[in-house]
Order: structure tokens, then C-alpha cells, then sequence
């Protein structure tokens, strides 16, 4: 099993011994001095490796091996238990629930907002992207006011009337709920993509042959979207799977662990156990790099067989609705009401209440700013708010800077091994956020620099976790650059750098700002990786909500989240503005 | 067969969109405006005119892919659709009108193979009427047959070729044996050659079947080789309606004239008029010629000239010639099976196609000959 279960985490290992090569090769092509351009290419390549490979060379090492040798002792630790089958149970029980709910609920939405023509389009489009804009551990704590057992909501509600809290949050169910709802934003976007990718006159032949409209949508409609939905279903596993917020919040209470919950635990008890832990995470990330491996290998088999002859140009024309207009109408706001609205409102209830308690008259009569007096005098709350936006910043600066030359390298060059930096830069994707906090406290415990506990660390964790997005938004801008602009720049007689800063990199400039401002709100509610790396005094916003939760002052971590949701909000709705100004200096 | 009444589709939403785009100040809103005519049995019924014109939409809308403002579509003694205002409003779904339709893209499932999408349309009808497997699996090899694609009948849809693809859709829309069959664009997606080929594969299955079709194209020599009639629609709304070789010969306004083949466009006024012979006096001189239009003495007309009804020669006819006018050579193209000349006549210059073994040189002075059969009167809007 042991043995087994080592072998993907070794491939990335094997990753360094090409990637040393290039460098070697491509001098006898390049021929002459050191240029800037050698260094620039050979830096970035190497900035990329290091921040892909290093952490994960550290856990595994750590992991298997302690001074004295081979020790296989930390998997013994951490599964020896007996509770190793109810670990993966759970853990798969969860990532497969979640992905079942969302893949419904997310397909669903996406169908109906592309082909038809669903009434409230604005309000039903904001509904479906919202729980992605809301950070994970906010979500989850509004679920914990509206459905714990002791002081939710709906249970207060209900309760009179079924004599008995109908709720209750803290269980497999409740974090398949919050999970598989937060990341129906996710399937929706995938879907989305997908519906409008397909040619609708495929659906009205199948009308027109006389298909009601379910077997159109049964035997046309989802066969064709079935490569996007089976990637749908991998990348909601994996992410279910690596998801931290939702079993930490909602499982370790009645003490329901699955991989990455478990992984806390056991380094949050005393004695630490690094090795347990390691263990632990090579399992997770094994499991992971085998989702993913699946995924593309399904999502290069969809294309090849599902690639569809289509026409010039389509204009999508949505499908009238008839009857059923209403009854959809009624769904959409009540999903809005339930997902959007109702998690909001109940975090913005409790920011008001100097104690959490139902609503009645007396609550309303005591509302109160104190919490946001009490947020705004904390210490703590600058600093975190203050360190978050120097994260932030920097990780999007540093990620896209380094991924706008990665593109060319990977894209334009015919650098020998080019393929590999594109690789390697997709790596921390299967690294589930708290492998990657623990694989690089790995490393710079056993690190002769002082980096350990300061904010560096939190960066460098940043920039390899949002390396792989940054890459898509650059890489993606980048195909869309036709050559011959660069190669007339060169004929022009500029330099390979002048080249990259006076035409390229203006014209990856959409794309670099989209990625820049992905990542910063990204960022700004990264938990999973930071919560192993954070020394006081370096906290994050999302730790600071951590905190709170922790102490259970919970009226204070719903006015630090409701700031915390405007400002990303905010930010959201200037990224939307900015993209969309962007995108029509484009035509 | 197919009959169509004051057929009316606006767009809601696009109104200061379409108003914006339309230079000529004409409100663009409506898609389809009032229009109405009929499909006679066996026919195959063109609806012509550059894109935006509106031809898709009615196409649609006959499919019930589209639903109309208001309007009446009947195929046969069954109503489709009907929205007059008064009396009961009718709208029937796609899947129950029993319609064929091919699309632009072909819409061929590329999950399914050629058997399956041909069977597609039996296998999903309502259990009652649904044919047993064995019925389904003869009729799809008949009309596989007739397409012949039943050596393809097991391969993957997406293998095939353009034309193979052409075919199958075809098949599909037929295995129901449909009383209409709606065609839209469905050559514009393939290269030059195969397009030519496949336009008469068209006409002689469309022929040998008998089956009533309605055809959208925006390619007038498409519409001409196929058509049992031609509908000319601009801006949603019918402008000419008439056999192939009426809408060539007799175009009723300036647009129709321009938009199938070309023409040289000459103003005049109309000095005299005898039961359809007319005498309209030119810049270049007087040009008797025979139009449907009778058009009163002393209007304003435009007189359309098709490249290939005027002949060239260095030789007059004589001083009393008619229609002879006398112009010199400005430019000429060899073009294989012709030859064309651009002629200066007065402040006009005139295309004429003539047959290559005529070929004059440049700068020299000709006379241009117009036969008064094949010149039209284009009355002025």
C-alpha cells in the first residue's frame, strides 16, 4: 500500500532531471555571449522550478525518510489508528457528494441561462457567480448561523413547527451542502462555456425530427456536453477533496475528518508529528495527481471524438420556456434566496447583534455598530487587512511578471524542453492548499535563512499557489498574439527584450491585468495553505476570521466578513469594468 | 401547399441597435415585414437576398424555430401557425409540425453514427407512433440508399465529407417523409467545385422526390439554377416574386437588378409607350426595348443592361439602326469562356460580355448593339 501510494508523488522528481537539460542544450543553438535574454529565460525557468519542485521534494523526503534512513514509521502514525477506512470514506463520501450536488445544481443553472430564455437574467447570472466571490470560510460560517443545530436560523424557524432542530450543519451532510453550493459556481462557468460552445442548431434538428424537448436534451444536448461535464465532475472531486474551510469548520466539531481536516489535526496536536502529517498529504496528493491525470487524459480523448462540424457563425437563440416560465421563475429566486441572499443577510444579522441570538423584536431593538467600532479599533485587524493587501500585491506582481515571459518560453520559443517550464508551472494545481503550507514549512524549517515566520514565507506559498492561474491568463493571451508581430518587431532591428516590452507585452497586457486581479482576489481569502505558515503577527485577513471563529466571537467575524465581502465586491466589480473596457479596446 | 399570410417577426431589444446600423434611416426592427406567398406542391421555392434580409427568420419561423408576431403559416390544410388577431392564435411546436429541415452547419450529432442519426427522428416519436426497430432499420437503409451513404450507414458522423455530410443531413430530414423540407443555406459551406456539383445532386433528388422545398440562399446563381420560384427579399419584406427567369429578366426595382448578376444601369425618361414596347430617351441616345412594366410617357426610369446583351462589332448597322450606340473600348479581360469589354458611351461606362472570339483592343471605337428582348426597365423608387 505504502509503496503504492508513493509512486505519483515521485513523478515530479523525475520532472528535474529534463528540466536540467535545457539549458545545457540550447547554448550550442544560442551560440555566443550570455545575452539578457539567456538570463531572463534561464531565471525564469529556474524561479518556476524551484517554487514547483522544491516543497514537493522536501515533504516527500521528509515523509519517507528520517536521519537514520527509509522509515515508513510516519504511515503507520498516521493511518495506524484503525480509522484509515473511515478517513477515506469520509473524504470520498464528501468530494463525491459535493460534486453530485454541484454538477446538478451548476449544469442546470448553466442550461438555462444559455439556452433559454429564463426570466430575472441578470439577477439569475449574479446568483450563479456569487458563492464564488464569497470566501469559503465566510460561506461556510453563514451556513453555521443558518443551520447549526443550537443557534441556526432556519432551525429557530422550524423548529415550533416540527418540534425538533430539522438541521443540523455539522455533519457529512451539512458540508456536502456548503461545499457542493460553493462550488456550483465553478460547474456553472465550465458549463456555460460548454453550452455556448455547442452549435444550437444540433438541438433544433433534433426538435425539428420531432424530440420533445427532453429527449432533445437527453439524447443531443448532454451527450454532447458530456466531456465537459465529466471534466466538470473531476475538477469538483479535486477541489472538494483539497477543500479545507468546510470540514475544518463544519467536521472537526463532531470529529468527522477527511484528508486535509485530518492533516490539521494531527500537526495542531501535541506532539507535533511532521511525518504523520506528511503521510497523510502524500496520500492526498497521490489521489489528487491521479484526478488530474484522468481528467486530461479524458478531456484529450473528448476533443478528439466530439469535435463538431459547425457553421460559420451561430447566433444562440434561447429557447421560449413557455409554461414552465414561472415554475422556473420560482426556482431561480428561491436558489438566489437560499445560496446568495440568505447566507449574506444572516452574516450581516449577526455583524449588527451585540450576541447571536433569533431574530425577534428584541434583537432588531438592539442592533448595533459596535462590531465594526471593535473591528476597526482592533490592531489585529489593520495589521491582518494591511498584510493581506502586501500579499496580494506582491503574489500577482511577481506570479504574472514571471508567467508573461513563461508564456513566450512555453508558446513562442523554440527553446529546447520549452514544453517542461508550461509543465512544471501547472504543478502546485494538484497540490492541495495545506499539502502546500506543510511541504513548505517542510522546506524552510530545515532552511539556514530566517524565513520561517515571517511574511516571505506566506508570499512564496502565494506565488506558487497561483502560479498555474496566472499562467493560463498569460499563456491564453499570449495564443492570441499572432507571431508575425513579434518576428516584424525583430525585423525591425529590436532586441529580443525590446521586443517584449514595447510589443508584447502591451499586447498581453488584458490578460496579464485579468490574471493580476484573479489573483489578488484569490488571495485575499487564501486559508488552507496560509493557516500552517502564519506566526502572530503575520496574519491574514482569513486567519484573522480564524481567529474569531476559533474564540468564538462570532458577532466580530461577521462584521470583519461583511467588510470583508464588500471590499471583494469592489474589487470584482472594477476587475468586471476594467476586463470589460479592456476587451473592447481589443475590437 | 405552403402558404403563407402577413407574416410579421420583430426583434424586441435589438430596436436601437438595428436603428443605429441602418444608414438609410429605414427602421431596421422588423426581421420579417408582412410577408406573405405560396409553395405549390413539388415546387422548390427560393427565398433569396443578402443577409439580414430576413429570408432565415421566415425559414425559422416556418420550422417554428421562431415564433412571429403574427401571421398565418399552413402547410397543407394544417395550420402552424396562426396569430391574426382575432379568432384563436395557433402555434405548434417544432417537434410536432413533421417539418425537414437542414441546417446551414448540417447540425449532424457528431455522438452518434450515420445509422443513428438518420434513425434519430423515427426512434424518438411518440411511443404509439414510434415504428418497430426492424421498420426503423429499413426505412433508414432506404433512404441511406438514396443517398448514397449505406456503404457509410456504421461510421462515425463526424468522418465524413463535406458532401457525404450534405447528404446525410438530407437523409435525416427525409427519413420522416416530410411534406415540406426546409433548406437553409446548405451549399454555402462548401468549396467552389462541390458546391456546383452538389447544386444539381440537389435539383435532381428535389425533382426525382417531388418533395415541396423551401430554400434559403444568399447566392443568386444558386437560386436561379435550382429555383421553381424565386422570392427577392429586402429589409423583411418581398420585393420580387416570380419564376428564375423572370427575377433575371424583368427585374421590378433597381435592388433586385443589382442583386442578381450584374448590370449596367442607364437613366432615361420614357418617350413613348405601346402595350409594353417603350421608347426611353438616354444620354447616349434612344433605346426601344419591351418591359412588363408599362410605364407612362415622360417618367423617370432606369434602364438595366445585362453585360451579356450587348454585342460589339467595329461594323454599324447602318444610321437608322435601332438601339446601336457608339462608344470606344476602355479595358478588356479574357475570362476563359468570354471575354469582357468596359465600353465608354458618353459620360457611362458599359460592361458588355461577348463571346471570345470577339476581342477588341483597347481604344478602339466601337458600335455596341442591344437587343430590345433582353434589356429591362427598372422603374424608379
Amino acid at each position: 500500500m505504502t509503496a503504492n501510494l508513493a509512486d505519483p508523488a515521485v513523478t515530479p522528481e523525475e520532472l528535474t532531471r529534463p528540466s536540467d537539460g535545457p539549458p545545457e542544450r540550447s547554448k550550442a543553438r544560442w551560440r555566443g555571449p550570455l545575452t539578457p535574454k539567456m538570463f531572463i529565460v534561464a531565471g525564469v525557468a529556474a524561479a518556476i522550478g524551484y517554487l514547483a519542485l522544491v516543497p514537493l521534494g522536501y515533504l516527500v523526503w521528509g515523509t519517507f525518510f528520517d536521519a537514520e534512513g527509509l522509515d515508513l514509521g510516519s504511515f503507520e502514525r498516521a493511518y495506524g489508528d484503525g480509522r484509515m477506512g473511515e478517513l477515506w470514506g469520509n473524504s470520498l463520501a464528501f468530494a463525491g457528494g459535493s460534486a453530485l450536488l454541484s454538477i446538478t445544481v451548476g449544469t442546470t443553472l448553466a442550461y438555462l441561462n444559455v439556452r433559454t430564455a429564463v426570466p430575472f437574467k441578470a439577477l439569475f447570472f449574479a446568483a450563479s457567480i456569487v458563492p464564488l466571490v464569497i470566501p469559503g470560510i465566510l460561506y461556510t460560517v453563514s451556513w453555521i448561523f443558518l443551520a447549526s443545530p443550537e443557534i441556526g436560523l432556519l432551525n429557530a424557524f422550524f423548529e415550533p413547527i416540527l418540534g425538533g432542530a430539522p438541521f443540523n450543519i455539522f455533519t457529512i451532510w451539512g458540508m456536502i451542502w456548503v461545499e457542493g453550493l460553493h462550488s456550483s459556481p465553478i460547474v456553472f462557468l465550465l458549463m456555460v462555456a460548454a453550452f455556448r460552445s455547442m452549435d444550437p442548431s444540433l438541438e433544433e434538428s433534433a426538435l425539428m425530427s420531432g424530440a420533445t424537448r427532453l429527449q432533445a436534451l437527453r439524447k443531443v444536448t448532454l451527450p454532447l456536453v458530456r466531456p465537459a461535464l465529466l471534466s466538470s465532475v473531476l475538477v469538483i472531486l479535486i477541489t472538494s477533496l483539497e477543500s479545507f474551510e468546510v470540514p475544518a469548520l463544519l467536521g472537526l466539531q463532531n470529529g468527522i475528518y477527511v484528508f486535509t481536516s485530518r492533516i490539521y489535526f494531527v500537526l495542531r496536536s501535541y506532539p507535533q508529528d511532521l511525518g504523520a502529517a506528511g503521510a497523510l498529504a502524500v496520500s492526498l496528493l497521490a489521489v489528487a495527481v491521479i484526478g488530474v491525470a484522468v481528467s486530461r487524459l479524458l478531456a484529450g480523448k473528448g476533443s478528439k471524438t466530439y469535435q463538431t462540424v459547425t457553421g460559420k457563425g451561430f447566433r444562440p437563440r434561447p429557447m421560449d420556456l413557455g409554461k414552465w416560465k414561472p415554475v422556473v421563475g420560482v426556482g431561480i429566486l428561491f436558489y438566489f434566496f437560499v445560496t446568495v441572499l440568505g447566507p449574506l443577510l444572516v452574516l450581516l444579522y449577526a455583524a449588527l447583534l451585540p450576541y447571536y441570538q433569533a431574530p425577534s423584536w428584541e434583537a432588531l431593538s438592539s442592533f448595533t455598530l459596535d462590531n465594526f467600532v471593535q473591528v476597526v479599533e482592533m490592531d489585529s485587524a489593520a495589521r491582518a487587512l494591511r498584510n493581506s493587501l502586501i500579499l496580494g500585491l506582491s503574489a500577482a506582481t511577481i506570479v504574472m511578471a514571471l508567467m508573461a515571459v513563461a508564456s513566450w518560453i512555453s508558446i513562442r520559443s523554440t527553446i529546447p524542453g520549452r514544453g517542461i517550464v508550461e509543465q512544471l508551472s501547472f504543478v502546485p494545481l494538484v497540490i492541495p492548499g495545506i499539502v502546500l503550507g506543510l511541504s513548505i514549512s517542510f522546506v524552510y524549517l530545515r532552511f539556514p535563512l530566517p524565513i520561517y515566520g515571517t511574511l516571505l514565507i506566506l508570499l512564496i506559498a502565494y506565488c506558487t499557489k497561483y502560479m498555474p492561474y496566472g499562467m493560463r491568463y498569460a499563456t491564453t493571451s499570449m495564443t492570441q498574439i499572432s507571431s508575425e508581430l513579434e518576428e516584424s518587431a525583430m525585423v525591425s532591428g529590436a532586441s529580443w527584450w525590446t521586443t517584449f516590452r514595447r510589443v508584447l507585452l502591451p499586447l498581453l497586457s488584458p490578460g496579464i491585468t485579468a490574471g493580476f486581479i484573479y489573483i489578488l482576489v484569490v488571495s485575499f481569502r487564501e486559508l488552507s495553505s496560509s493557516i500552517l505558515l502564519y506566526s502572530p503577527g503575520n496574519e491574514v485577513l482569513s486567519i484573522l476570521i480564524w481567529e474569531q471563529f476559533e474564540n468564538g466571537s462570532f458577532n466580530v467575524l461577521a462584521a470583519i466578513g461583511v467588510l470583508m465581502v464588500v471590499a471583494l465586491m469592489v474589487m470584482v466589480t472594477i476587475a468586471y469594468k476594467l476586463g470589460a473596457k479592456v476587451g473592447l479596446r481589443e475590437d | 401547399m405552403l402558404r403563407i399570410h402577413n407574416l410579421i417577426k420583430s426583434f424586441a431589444g435589438e430596436k436601437s441597435r438595428g436603428k443605429k446600423k441602418d444608414e438609410a434611416g429605414h427602421s431596421a426592427v422588423f426581421a420579417v415585414n408582412d410577408v406573405s406567398f405560396e409553395v405549390k406542391e413539388g415546387e422548390l421555392f427560393t427565398l433569396l437576398g443578402p443577409s439580414g434580409c430576413g429570408k432565415t427568420t421566415t425559414l425559422r419561423s416556418i420550422a417554428g424555430l421562431e415564433k412571429p408576431d403574427s401571421g398565418t403559416i399552413a402547410v397543407g390544410d394544417r395550420v402552424m401557425f396562426s396569430s391574426t388577431g382575432s379568432g384563436r392564435s395557433v402555434n405548434l411546436p417544432a417537434n410536432q409540425r413533421g417539418l425537414g429541415m437542414v441546417f446551414q452547419s448540417y447540425a449532424i450529432w457528431p455522438h452518434m453514427t450515420v445509422f443513428d442519426n438518420v434513425a434519430f427522428p423515427l426512434q424518438v416519436r411518440p411511443r404509439g407512433q414510434r415504428p418497430a426497430k426492424k421498420e426503423i432499420s429499413e426505412r433508414v437503409e432506404r433512404v441511406l440508399a438514396t443517398m448514397q451513404l449505406s456503404e457509410q450507414s456504421g461510421r462515425q458522423a463526424t468522418k465524413l465529407s463535406g458532401g457525404q455530410q450534405q447528404r446525410l443531413a438530407l437523409a435525416r430530414a427525409l427519413v420522416i417523409e416530410p411534406p415540406l423540407l426546409l433548406l437553409d443555406e446548405p451549399l454555402s459551406n462548401l468549396d467552389a467545385k462541390l458546391r456546383e456539383s452538389l447544386r444539381y445532386e440537389l435539383k435532381r433528388l428535389q425533382r426525382e422526390l417531388g418533395i415541396t422545398s423551401v430554400y434559403v440562399t444568399h447566392d443568386q446563381v444558386e437560386a436561379l439554377a435550382l429555383s421553381t420560384q424565386i422570392a427577392v427579399m429586402e429589409r423583411g419584406a418581398v420585393v420580387q416574386l416570380g419564376k428564375p427567369r423572370e427575377v433575371y429578366e424583368q427585374p421590378a426595382n433597381k435592388f433586385v437588378a443589382e442583386f442578381i448578376g450584374t448590370s449596367n444601369f442607364i437613366p432615361g425618361t420614357v418617350a413613348s409607350q405601346q402595350a409594353g414596347r417603350h421608347c426611353v430617351e438616354t444620354s447616349n441616345g434612344t433605346l426601344f426595348l419591351e418591359s412588363a412594366h408599362h410605364m407612362p410617357v415622360g417618367s423617370e426610369v432606369v434602364v438595366s443592361i445585362r453585360p451579356e446583351a450587348v454585342e460589339l462589332s467595329t461594323v454599324s448597322r447602318g444610321e437608322q439602326a435601332a438601339n446601336e450606340w457608339t462608344g470606344e473600348v476602355v479595358a478588356r479581360a479574357f475570362l476563359g469562356d468570354a471575354v469582357d469589354h468596359v465600353v465608354s458611351v458618353g459620360q457611362h461606362e458599359v460592361r458588355a460580355r461577348v463571346n471570345p472570339s470577339v476581342s477588341i483592343e483597347s481604344g478602339t471605337p466601337v458600335y455596341l448593339q442591344l437587343d430590345p428582348s433582353k434589356i429591362s426597365l427598372v422603374p424608379v423608387n
